[in-house]
């Protein structure tokens, strides 16, 4: 086919631009939550370079105004996810009355909580009460109480706001960590992650905006959940949006290594080899698609520095060190894990989601929790700390929890030193730091054996409302059409934001 | 109303026409084109089909409803109360109300008050009503008879027929999945006989490659995967049905009895290993191993989601909503929900656990084998039979013998036997006298001993057979049905509910059964029953959306009150018909779709097409979409001479970045790269393990399948940038391309430039290109001729041996080549369909 004629490439030009945004402006119901695509999009086809800190393209995209924008509390945010779903009454959620009833067979008791118990404890002949074996102290100003199992998380406690009175509507981990992650128990949704990337854009073109990291457990004996990349996936959002993992062996990001053999100097060559190729052919045809996809090549070439850029830590320095201590040198650590979480969102990644598994401890609790709690809490107080040190912590949530609670009953037998607890839906602990929530606060509080909430239940689904409204998105108005429905995060069941732990 | 808003309303009213034109508002308005999709969008969630969250007792989705609570007055639109309130800035009054966040335009407003002015005359929404075959004039071609039809209407003109180079590479993509041969295409081109092209199409709709073509979009619809999908996601046997799903399209299989085999092929008269095979469908959904989950938890999960499979494969329906309370938009029914679902209450599985085995998958001389080898057990069991007597007399003969021994000799005898032996015949245990009889046949008598040999051999031998069979989970049913209530709220632990029976959704057409209980069989004769009005159209829909990009209703999955009204209604109805009076010929439809004037017209748009019709739903020209995940790596593998040819058979595992598993647990696993041909098989073959989907399928946009899929994205994203760069996959795919292009393209740059370009575009390379090109390839050239050591790193990505002896300049040669190769498979023209 012949070239087109000058006057009309003019308008094919002109067009493309338009053509782009409207094929984003299709793919949703509403209208809602593209603008930011579009305009990154814009800004992509006008080949600016990245922005060389953060805060410069903040500025871009805070200013545009969509209806679901509220006023944010904080630009990004950190999630500790502790599959396996770790035990409040052993960390959290202090009952010193249960110490002497050591041992009491709760099987009646149950029977009139109507709740159904799993398929590992349902069988029991006994359900002997099981008060932890940790010791709890009172830290801060407002003295809260916590375990001993997480002694520099206690350290700033004035800095924590803790929510014990979190429920959730499943008691496996396969549910339970999708409505968490994804805020439904159904397969093809988008998770929290994507949620945030779709509606809120990217702070770093040169980065994705929603980045997963994947922690090593040390324990040999931990019972390890497997987890599914649905937790951090897209779903029916597009591609762009999903959770990109980090991996702490071999190539940081997949298939971002050059294959062997070729020299960068080679690849840049080659690069503007395709490019010159594929304008020939736009110019021609006049596809928009084209010049997308060499725009696309063009950002994985400039992930292919900034990616490694990011994962080298020579330059952290020995008080860096000192904070997160000194497993943070071990690559694939959660020590190592959480100073990547801050360079990450550092530089402008909207969300970064840690997975540290192995707290499903059905069995052997005392030994197995210790050493996971041992994992997590030094780089969890350094990380908070040293968001705090370098002006972040205000706009940056940081939210620590799991899946669901665990039985105040043993599973299996109950010992002095040894119990095992089973999954419980009705109540569990998770803690927030930062970015807009106060610190030093105690929200909710559960019955004496730490079953049933009595005050201030928080659901998944407010949780999901809280972190959207902290990071200024009114989660009823953030949705994209699909299955006929305006799908949303928090779902159609009604759901709140916490107004009483807001700063 | 009162009389406050007529007075408020009556400026406005005065001058409706004007402002209706001005909004580019149709003269006539048509319910479902024009009203249905507002009121769906922005009442029927309060005032709809859902009875039990109906706000003021008041639907709109029903006209006589809606007058009985005087919603409206049919031409007046001024003393209606649904114009008041749209109108409305009182918070309490207006609608949708405020917290509702649905918001309606002055064009919308101007819509529904132009209807209602014409006398608020409703439709049955379109899909419902039996769709129509538009008379067309004799000899003219139906589809271009009709878009021809609708252009006119638009204004618009047809675009020109593409040359013969783009039709047949968009027939080879588009029929089986790869790119032509370049003597393919020169063939073509040469042909200068009249009924080329229909003997192209002939050809390829021969070519068994059609069938992995179109199992692909089966498959996601279908949600097969080679894992349970859930928690530990272990594999599970259901690679044959991939494989029926193949021979069936291959085999032109009526869409019919395609149906009827995946939903009830257990249940068919006459049902074979083919049907049982079919059945498999009903297995493919997911399911979980995790310890303590509750069965009661997944046996709900597992019929919503096969509930939700019949709705989107077959009646684009989103039933998904109903499993908690009735459609908001269309009359689907929490009761329909679990009534379809009770018609797979009687399916056998394991409500929570590892899956079975399946069946034995054979062929007939597969079944005549373990025919034999059963034969040949059995006479070996005979034959022991009729030793035992013998035996039995040799036995007693040995214990009299031991017994009578020394107790030296019976100290080597195992303790449990010498213990029986110690006993008097009459005071052994049933236990004791078994020891003793094993013992002595295993042990002392040869003859038993030999027998015995010979029965675990022949045992041993049909086992192995069997193991060496492929198997396939399929469906069996039930002597006794699950029990199935209508679960208050969707929630398993609530058994209040009204136990249902299996039951066709009530909205829809359906014969008097008079009573009888239903089965499968009903369910599936219905899907493809002439009176169905869903299913023809939902499969003529979405294939056309193959063929051209962009579905005729927008979306595939759903032709309800939330999908799109067709803007070319009677086309896809004169699809559907069609497809229906030719037998639910799939090959036919192809062929009357891709033999259409309006398939063969170019791609490129003019800017007037692009202003006027950017989504390209008037088909007036064709639609450039980007191949699927498995055609990007398909056709990698084709122009490098890789790709296997094999069809079918077990899913295959190509490389993998290392430790892409290392999330899945219960237990931990390696993946472990196939070699050889396995290496190199089409995209449909990889193993599909649900959690972690292979990262290069991933990449473009293939579904995880873990629930039904009618439609894929399309994206355009820095990781398929990576991909295609980096992936083994694809830099040996350029090697093997760069090889060819060496050895076979001529000793020059240029006439080798051209054998590549030919190679992977069917077509000579530009002048600017071949510049572009030379300048990259002395470069590259340059470079590795300095540096050997990168040339041979570049040519050891992947398994693909390098000929034996290689030259230090051959091997910067063809590592320069591979470049050129490689720019080649990374072009936006090498993954187009144009």
């Amino acid at each position: 086919m012949n070239p087109l004629p000058p006057d009309w490439q003019n308008t094919f030009n002109a067009y493309n631009a338009a053509l782009t945004r409207r094929q984003f402006f299709r793919q949703t119901g509403s209208g809602l939550g593209v603008a930011a695509l579009s305009a990154l999009l814009g800004q992509r086809a006008l080949g600016a370079v990245a922005a060389p800190n953060a805060s410069a393209a903040a500025t871009l995209t805070t200013a545009m105004t969509e209806p679901w924008k509220i006023a944010p509390k904080a630009k990004r945010a950190i999630y500790i996810s502790l599959i396996g779903a770790p035990s409040q009454l052993d960390l959290f959620d202090y009952k010193p009355a249960l110490q002497g009833r050591f041992k009491e067979d709760l099987k009646g008791w149950l029977a009139g909580q109507g709740e159904r118990l799993t398929g590992m404890t349902a069988n029991q002949a006994a359900f002997p009460l099981a008060p932890t074996t940790f010791k709890f102290a009172q830290h801060g100003q407002g003295g809260m109480w916590l375990s001993e199992l997480l002694p520099n998380i206690a350290k700033m406690a004035d800095d924590l706001c803790f929510i014990r009175s979190m429920k959730t509507d499943a008691i496996n981990h396969e549910p339970a960590n999708q409505l968490v992650y994804t805020g439904s128990m159904q397969n093809g949704k988008a998770s929290m992650g994507s949620w945030l990337s779709y509606g809120l854009g990217t702070l770093n073109k040169d980065l994705p905006s929603f980045v997963v990291l994947h922690a090593k457990h040390t324990s040999p004996f931990s019972n390890v959940q497997a987890i599914s990349s649905r937790l951090w996936g897209s779903g029916y959002l597009e591609g762009r949006h999903a959770g990109v993992s980090f991996r702490s062996q071999g190539e940081p990001v997949l298939y971002l290594n050059d294959a062997p053999g070729i020299p960068r100097e080679l690849r840049r060559k080659m690069l503007d080899g395709l490019g010159e190729l594929n304008r020939r052919s736009y110019e021609q045809i006049g596809d928009p698609e084209i010049q997308t996809r060499t725009q696309q090549y063009e950002l994985a070439f400039r992930m292919q520095t900034s990616v490694p850029e990011l994962a080298d830590m020579s330059g952290e320095s020995p008080a860096t060190y000192e904070l997160y201590g000194e497993e943070a040198r071990t690559r694939g650590s959660f020590a190592s894990s959480a100073l990547m979480a801050r360079r990450l969102v550092e530089r402008g990644v909207r969300f970064v989601q840690i997975f540290h598994r192995g707290w499903d401890q059905h069995g052997s609790l005392p030994r197995d929790i210790a050493s996971q709690s041992k994992d997590v809490d030094r780089a969890c107080y350094g990380l908070v700390q040293d968001l705090k040190q370098r002006g972040m912590l205000d706009e940056t949530l940081v939210i620590w929890g799991g899946e669901f609670g665990r039985t105040v009953y043993s599973q299996g037998a109950l010992t002095e030193t040894n119990y095992g607890r089973d999954h419980h839906p009705r109540c569990f602990t998770i803690w927030m730091a930062g970015g807009g929530v106060k610190g030093g606060v105690v929200h909710g509080e559960t019955d004496e054996m730490s079953y049933n909430i009595v005050k201030d239940p928080v659901h998944v689904r407010d949780l999901h409302a809280t972190i959207l409204h902290l990071l200024g998105i009114d989660h009823e108005r953030l949705s994209f059409k699909f299955q006929g429905l305006d799908q949303r995060l928090t779902g159609v069941v009604p759901a709140s934001v916490v107004k009483a732990i807001l700063a | 109303m009162s009389c406050r808003s007529v007075v408020l309303l009556f400026p406005l009213l005065s001058f409706w026409p004007a402002f209706g034109a001005e909004l580019g508002i149709s003269a006539q308005i048509e319910f479902n084109r024009d009203v249905r999709p507002l009121l769906a969008d922005n009442c029927f969630a309060c005032h709809g089909p859902d009875a039990a969250n109906r706000k003021a007792k008041l639907r709109l989705d029903v006209r006589e409803a809606a007058l009985a609570k005087e919603a409206f007055s049919p031409g007046k639109p001024a003393e209606s109360e649904l114009v008041v309130r749209i109108h409305s800035q009182d918070k309490d009054e207006m609608m949708p109300p405020p917290d509702s966040l649905k918001k309606l335009s002055a064009r919308d407003k101007a819509v529904l008050a132009r209807w209602i002015a014409q006398g608020a005359e409703y439709q049955n929404h379109w899909a419902y009503e039996p769709p129509v075959k538009a008379a067309i004039p004799a000899g003219a071609n139906a589809i271009d008879t009709l878009v021809a039809r609708r252009l006119i209407t638009v204004g618009m003109k047809p675009s020109p027929e593409a040359d013969r180079r783009t039709l047949i590479r968009r027939l080879t993509s588009d029929l089986i999945g790869l790119p032509p041969t370049p003597a393919e295409v020169a063939a073509f081109m040469a042909d200068a006989t009249p009924d080329a092209y229909s003997r192209l199409v002939d050809r390829l709709l021969a070519d068994p490659r059609y069938g992995e073509r179109m199992a692909v979009g089966w498959l996601d619809l279908v949600r097969f995967a080679d894992t349970i999908g859930y928690h530990s996601d272990n594999p599970r046997n259901v690679w044959p049905y991939r494989d029926w799903v193949i021979q069936s399209f291959n085999t032109n299989k009526r869409f019919d009895r395609f149906t009827l085999e995946q939903i009830a092929g257990d249940l068919l008269p006459g049902a074979s290993v083919e049907t049982r095979v079919g059945s498999a469908f009903n297995r493919l959904l997911l399911s979980t191993e995790e310890g303590g989950a509750q069965p009661k938890d997944y046996e709900a999960r597992m019929m919503a989601d096969r509930v939700r499979a019949i709705g989107t494969a077959w009646l684009g329906q989103t039933t998904g909503c109903a499993q908690c309370h009735d459609h908001k938009f269309d009359p689907f029914t929490t009761r329909d929900f679990y009534s379809l679902g009770a018609f797979f209450a009687d399916v056998k599985e394991p409500l929570v656990g590892r899956r079975e085995e399946g069946m034995p998958v054979t062929t007939p001389e597969q079944t005549a084998r373990i025919a034999e080898l059963r034969e040949a057990v059995a006479a070996a069991r005979k034959n022991v039979a009729a030793l035992a007597t013998h035996i039995d007399g040799a036995q007693a003969a040995w214990e009299a013998n031991q017994q009578a021994s020394t107790s030296a000799s019976k100290n080597d005898l195992p303790r449990e036997v010498s213990a029986a032996l110690k006993k008097v015949a009459t005071k052994r245990t049933a236990k004791d006298q078994q020891t003793v009889k094993v013992y002595f046949r295993a042990q002392v008598s040869s003859v038993a001993r030999g027998e015995l040999d010979r029965l675990a051999e022949a045992e041993r031998a049909q086992q192995a057979f069997v193991d060496g069979v492929p198997h396939c989970l399929v469906t069996e049913s039930a002597a006794v049905a699950r029990t199935v209530r209508v679960l208050p709220r969707g929630n398993w632990m609530d058994e209040t509910g009204e136990i249902v029976k299996p039951a066709l959704p009530a909205y829809l057409p359906q014969p008097d059964f008079a009573g009888r209980a239903l089965t499968r069989l009903d369910l599936g004769l219905w899907l493809v029953a002439r009176e169905n009005p869903l299913t023809a159209r939902v499969f003529a829909n979405r294939l056309w959306k193959q063929f051209f990009g962009t579905a005729l209703s927008r979306v595939p999955s759903d032709l309800g009150a939330q999908g799109e009204p067709p803007p070319n209604g009677p086309l896809l109805d004169w699809l559907a018909c069609e497809f229906m009076d030719t037998g639910w010929d799939v090959k036919q439809l192809v062929r009357v779709i891709v033999t259409s004037t309006t398939y063969r017209q170019v791609s490129t748009a003019t800017p007037t097409q692009l202003a006027a019709d950017p989504d390209n739903r008037e088909y007036a020209r064709q639609g450039r979409p980007r191949f699927e995940a498995e055609g990007v790596r398909d056709a990698a593998l084709a122009v490098g001479g890789l790709l296997s040819p094999q069809i079918g058979g077990p899913s295959v595992k190509p490389y993998q970045p290392d430790r892409y598993w290392e999330n899945l647990n219960f237990p931990p696993r390696d993946y472990v790269v196939d070699r050889g041909d396995a290496q190199y098989r089409r995209g449909l073959y990889v193993w599909w393990q649900r959690s972690f989907l292979h990262p290069s399928l991933l990449a473009f946009d293939a579904p995880s399948r873990e629930e039904c899929v009618a439609e894929r994205n399309r994206s355009n994203l820095p990781q398929q940038a990576l991909v295609l760069l980096n992936d083994p996959t694809y830099v040996e795919a350029a090697r093997a391309l760069a090889a060819r292009i060496v050895s076979e393209g001529g000793g020059s740059t240029a006439p080798r430039l051209t054998f590549a370009w030919d190679r992977a575009l069917q077509r000579a390379p530009r002048a600017e290109e071949v510049r572009t090109a030379t300048g990259l390839l002395d470069e590259h050239l340059r470079l590795y001729r300095a540096d050997p050591e990168a040339a041979s790193a570049l040519l050891a990505t992947g398994d693909l041996p390098l000929p034996v002896v290689l030259s230090a300049e051959a091997r910067a040669e063809l590592a320069a080549w591979t470049h050129v190769a490689r720019v080649l498979l990374n072009l936006h023209e090498f993954i187009t369909r144009e």
